[in-house]
């Protein structure tokens, strides 16, 4: 019996441009026990989904049926889903940061939960809790039910999420991309732990996630969503290994881990689509590879195949896989002519207190990296190990405590503030954030010219002109050079900010995780643009970044930080297949891809549903 | 039905969303026509004073006063009524709001554009720099204003420029320190970070980076600051500390009406100035409210969410 089933579930949600269509007729039903994967990037209604189940959208406009337990949800009062929250369905968050309140102890939440649904006494929900805890791998739970939460680490906060979610052991738990906000080596923990806790207990967890690696190692089921739709759901060994949607066989070919390194990625062309509108047709065409001439005038029929699969779609057979026909790009090796050089960085933080000194807290421990001409050069390492502020060193936004950086055979260290403002065009930065990282309120052409500006290089119609070459370097349409920022998308705005760093044609460019805040789609559509740029314009990079594959993907070197220091650094290759370093190999080890692809043998069409003509 | 081709959203330009949100709200109308009512009835003072053939100052003892000497109430020939001098309130409130305009408005954007400055400077280099101007703010917030304006008033001798400079003086802190805090937090922001790391030096970056994001805190606290300096010039006026009589101020006018009790006979004395100056800061009041609303719809969560989606 399916412990929570959906009927044709639609969310409607009015805003000021108009009535946004978050969620279109979802249908899934959920097996006892098992772990149920929904997939999608940001904007394809799956969060919205789970949120209307809930009850947790108030203006929103809900339609369809969702059975759990034998009652519609959406026909309940507000008091009685308050009621089902928490006790019947358990929720953890993205962010364990700000779904822990601050103030209380991490017990005390625990047994608010408690106190909420059942009558117990206080000292019986403090043994519940803290029996929780330490099944959920808090040491020491006993004493540690009394520490506030900024005491505990992103990670331990997660656990405590969890155990939250299962203190009164409901049937279902929902998990909104629980394992974002961490470390690949916290994730790979908290999703064993996961995995663990519904088997012990039986409990059927939803995941919601993006990464479809994570999916594909422990999902039973997975349902791919693409604005607001159900694209494809069926059992996850068939899904991923030969996925019947071109949209999902196209997120896994966007991704980066099921390349050889060095080749050209398949990104999905384009960008999602408005949810304000309602075409007529499939919402994936326009930029479907395999999108037939019906696609676009016709809505698709929802077709079904032996092995469980059902695709929104129509195609019979399984779309070709882009991924397998591409071959590596020969990359020219890098000069011998050295670009940066930097001998034992060091950086604290904090030192030289009048009252105790050198009780600072040291960032950067003695860091010696050289870059050559041409080439990438990773730095990998996990939030707080210091890789962002050694790049802000190095663009001499953070001066160093000790150590020496020379640009271009030049002592940064000995330089007058007229040279050092010339050098500065030599190093530029790449941010993660591409919303952050532009000015919100002046023009993309201003933005893009301020180089210019600040340099007094370029003026009027000459900067305009240099602006606009940029734009098209970078596959930004040079007529949109008037637009504001918010105007564009986030993997826009990412090359925006790359025409910017590459304005004065610097020697260094610093890319400081510039695909994290991406889409996997959008992100294969930046990262191929990278690679194009360095091969044109033999340019050198300094990737920053805490995803293996897609580091491993345009690198020519590694270097692998930890607490401010390198501890390792080789080849690309010969450092994912021998790590040296236990703690690369610890990295190494909690990255999952998703499974290789393989033609589905003896898949069969057996039903088709044509939708009526709405 | 639109054509499935990769159409991008057509976001409605921010101005026009502005003016939808400002429309949605039938008071925040009511407060904008109030205060264009009171601008056209300011400017047109001396047309006012033409048609009724009074001037602002003239006693008119023979028509404006009763036997026994008391202000006559409003009629066909003075429509607000006459003061105890026989003077026409309808004239004098015109040419008092004429004052209270020009004191809240050129008080308002002067003590903002100090405390734009201040709090740029502040907000942006922060360390020592931050401190000092920090602590002189929350010197000026400590002093206590009143007694510090009458003393100077009565070193220098009442004037119109006196009092302005005396209300900016007072009211320039809350600017800088929202200003201040404004600052502190975009500095941080990593468009900054990255016009720093093209080698742009302070100035261009609190100006060209930091100063457009300002433009909302900016007109609003601007907006919200007329009402307070026009109090603050009426309680001036009101304690013979403002504008030299026998020049009409709305303040002054409340204070003769007050002197002697007559509001006793004549409420209008009170009423009309009274409430002419209630209905103007309430006006302002609601306006700046609206304009933060409307510009910077962060405080509505719902329909933040929804905007969201929309991007």
């Amino acid at each position: 019996m399916a412990v929570l089933e959906a009927r044709h579930l639609s969310v409607d949600i009015p805003t000021e441009d108009g009535v946004i269509h978050a969620v279109r007729d979802v249908s899934f039903a959920l097996e006892a026990g098992e772990l149920f994967g929904i997939a999608g990037e940001s904007g394809s209604g799956k969060s919205v989904l789970t949120q209307a189940i809930l009850g947790l959208l108030p203006n929103a406009i809900v339609s369809g049926e969702v059975l759990f337990e034998g009652r519609n949800l959406l026909g309940l009062k507000p008091a009685e889903l308050q009621s089902i929250r928490g006790s019947r369905i358990g929720m953890i968050f993205q962010d364990p940061m700000s779904s822990l309140h601050p103030y209380y102890t991490v017990g005390s939440q625990i047994t608010e939960m408690i106190h909420a649904h059942e009558k117990v006494e206080k000292p019986v929900a403090r043994r519940r809790a803290v029996d929780l805890l330490a099944r959920v791998g808090i040491a020491e739970a006993d004493r540690r039910f009394d520490s506030f939460p900024h005491q505990f680490s992103g990670g331990m906060r997660q656990r405590v999420m969890i155990a939250m979610a299962l203190v009164l052991n409901p049937p279902l738990v929902i998990a909104d991309e629980p394992t974002t906000a961490l470390d690949v080596t916290v994730q790979a923990q908290i999703v064993a732990l996961l995995d663990e806790m519904r088997r012990e207990l039986g409990t059927t967890v939803v995941m919601i996630t993006h990464d479809l690696g994570l999916l594909s190692s422990i999902a039973d089921h997975v349902m791919v969503m693409y604005a607001g739709r159900r694209m494809e759901l069926g059992p996850s060994a068939p899904l991923f290994a030969a996925p019947a949607h071109p949209y999902t066989a196209g997120l896994l070919a966007s991704s980066p881990a099921n390349y050889e390194a060095g080749a050209e990625l398949v990104p999905i062309p384009g960008r999602p689509p408005s949810l304000l509108e309602t075409p007529a047709g499939c919402v994936f065409a326009p930029r479907c590879a395999s999108a037939l001439p019906r696609c676009t005038s016709e809505a698709p029929p929802l077709r079904v195949f032996s092995d469980g699969l059902q695709s929104l779609c129509w195609l019979e057979g399984p779309p070709a896989d882009a991924a397998a026909s591409v071959a590596a790009v020969a990359k020219a090796p890098a000069a011998d002519e050295t670009v940066v050089k930097a001998e034992g960085v060091r950086l604290t933080y904090g030192a030289g207190s009048l009252f105790n000194p050198g009780a600072g807290f040291e960032v950067l421990k003695g860091i010696d990296l050289e870059l050559r001409r041409g080439e990438t050069l990773g730095l990998v390492g996990e939030s707080g190990c210091g890789k962002s502020t050694f790049a802000r060193v190095l663009a001499g936004l953070i001066p160093m405590t000790s150590g020496k950086v020379a640009l271009l055979g030049r002592d940064l260290g000995s330089l007058d503030p007229r040279a050092w403002q010339a050098m500065r065009r030599e190093v530029q930065l790449v941010f993660q954030n591409p919303f952050g990282a532009l000015n919100p309120r002046r023009r993309v052409g201003a933005i893009i010219g301020d180089p210019f500006r600040i340099h007094g290089l370029a003026a009027g119609a000459e900067r305009k002109r240099e602006v606009q070459r940029l734009m098209e370097l970078v596959g930004l349409n040079p007529e949109h050079y008037n637009r504001f920022p918010s105007e564009f998308s986030g993997g826009q705005r990412q090359r925006i900010g790359i025409a910017r760093a590459l304005a004065l044609n610097p020697a260094l460019i610093i890319y400081d995780e510039p695909v994290s805040a991406l889409d996997v789609s959008i992100q294969a559509q930046v990262l191929n643009l990278m690679r194009s740029l360095q091969r044109d314009l033999d340019l050198t990079y300094l990737f920053i970044s805490h995803d293996l594959a897609v580091v491993r993907h345009v690198c020519d070197r590694i270097a692998v930080m930890q607490a401010g220091q390198i501890v390792e650094l080789a080849d690309a290759e010969t450092l994912y297949r021998t790590p040296q370093h236990p703690y690369t190999q610890t990295l190494l080890a909690a990255s999952v891809a998703t499974p290789p692809r393989h033609p589905a043998a003896g898949r069969t069409l057996v039903a088709s549903h044509v939708p009526e003509a709405a | 039905m639109t054509a499935p081709a990769a159409i991008p959203v057509v976001q409605r330009g921010s101005l026009a969303l502005t003016l939808r949100r400002l429309g949605r709200d039938p008071a925040i109308i009511a407060a904008l026509v109030f205060i264009v009512l009171v601008v056209i009835f300011a400017l047109s003072a001396p047309w006012i004073s033409a048609l009724t053939g009074h001037s602002a100052i003239e006693q008119y003892r023979d028509t404006g006063l009763s036997e026994m000497g008391l202000p006559v109430a409003p009629n066909a020939e003075f429509l607000f009524g006459t003061d105890h001098l026989g003077r026409d309130v309808l004239v004098r409130l015109a040419y008092g709001a004429q004052v209270s305009l020009t004191v809240g408005v050129l008080a308002a954007v002067v003590a903002a554009l100090i405390g734009i400055t201040v709090g740029m400077v502040a907000g942006y280099f922060g360390g020592w720099v931050d401190t000092v101007l920090s602590r002189a703010m929350d010197l000026v917030m400590s002093v206590p204003f009143l007694l510090c304006a009458l003393a100077l008033v009565s070193v220098f001798g009442p004037s119109l420029s006196l009092s302005i400079g005396v209300i900016v003086f007072f009211s320039w802190t809350t600017m800088g320190r929202v200003i201040r805090g404004q600052v502190m937090s975009l500095r941080r922001q990593e468009f900054v970070e990255a016009s720093r790391s093209l080698g742009a030096g302070p100035l261009s970056i609190m100006f060209i980076d930091i100063l457009p994001n300002l433009s909302v805190p900016i007109i609003v606290y601007t907006t919200m600051m007329i009402p307070g300096s026009i109090v603050f010039e009426a309680t001036l006026s009101f304690l013979g500390m403002g504008i030299v009589p026998p020049a009409p101020s709305w303040g002054g006018m409340l204070a003769d009406a007050a002197g002697n009790s007559l509001y006793l006979v004549a409420a209008w004395l009170v009423l009309i100035p009274g409430l002419a100056l209630l209905f103007t800061t309430l006006a302002f009041n609601i306006l700046g409210d609206g304009l933060r609303d409307a510009l910077d719809p962060r405080g509505r969560p719902v329909r933040k969410a929804a905007k969201g989606k929309a991007r």
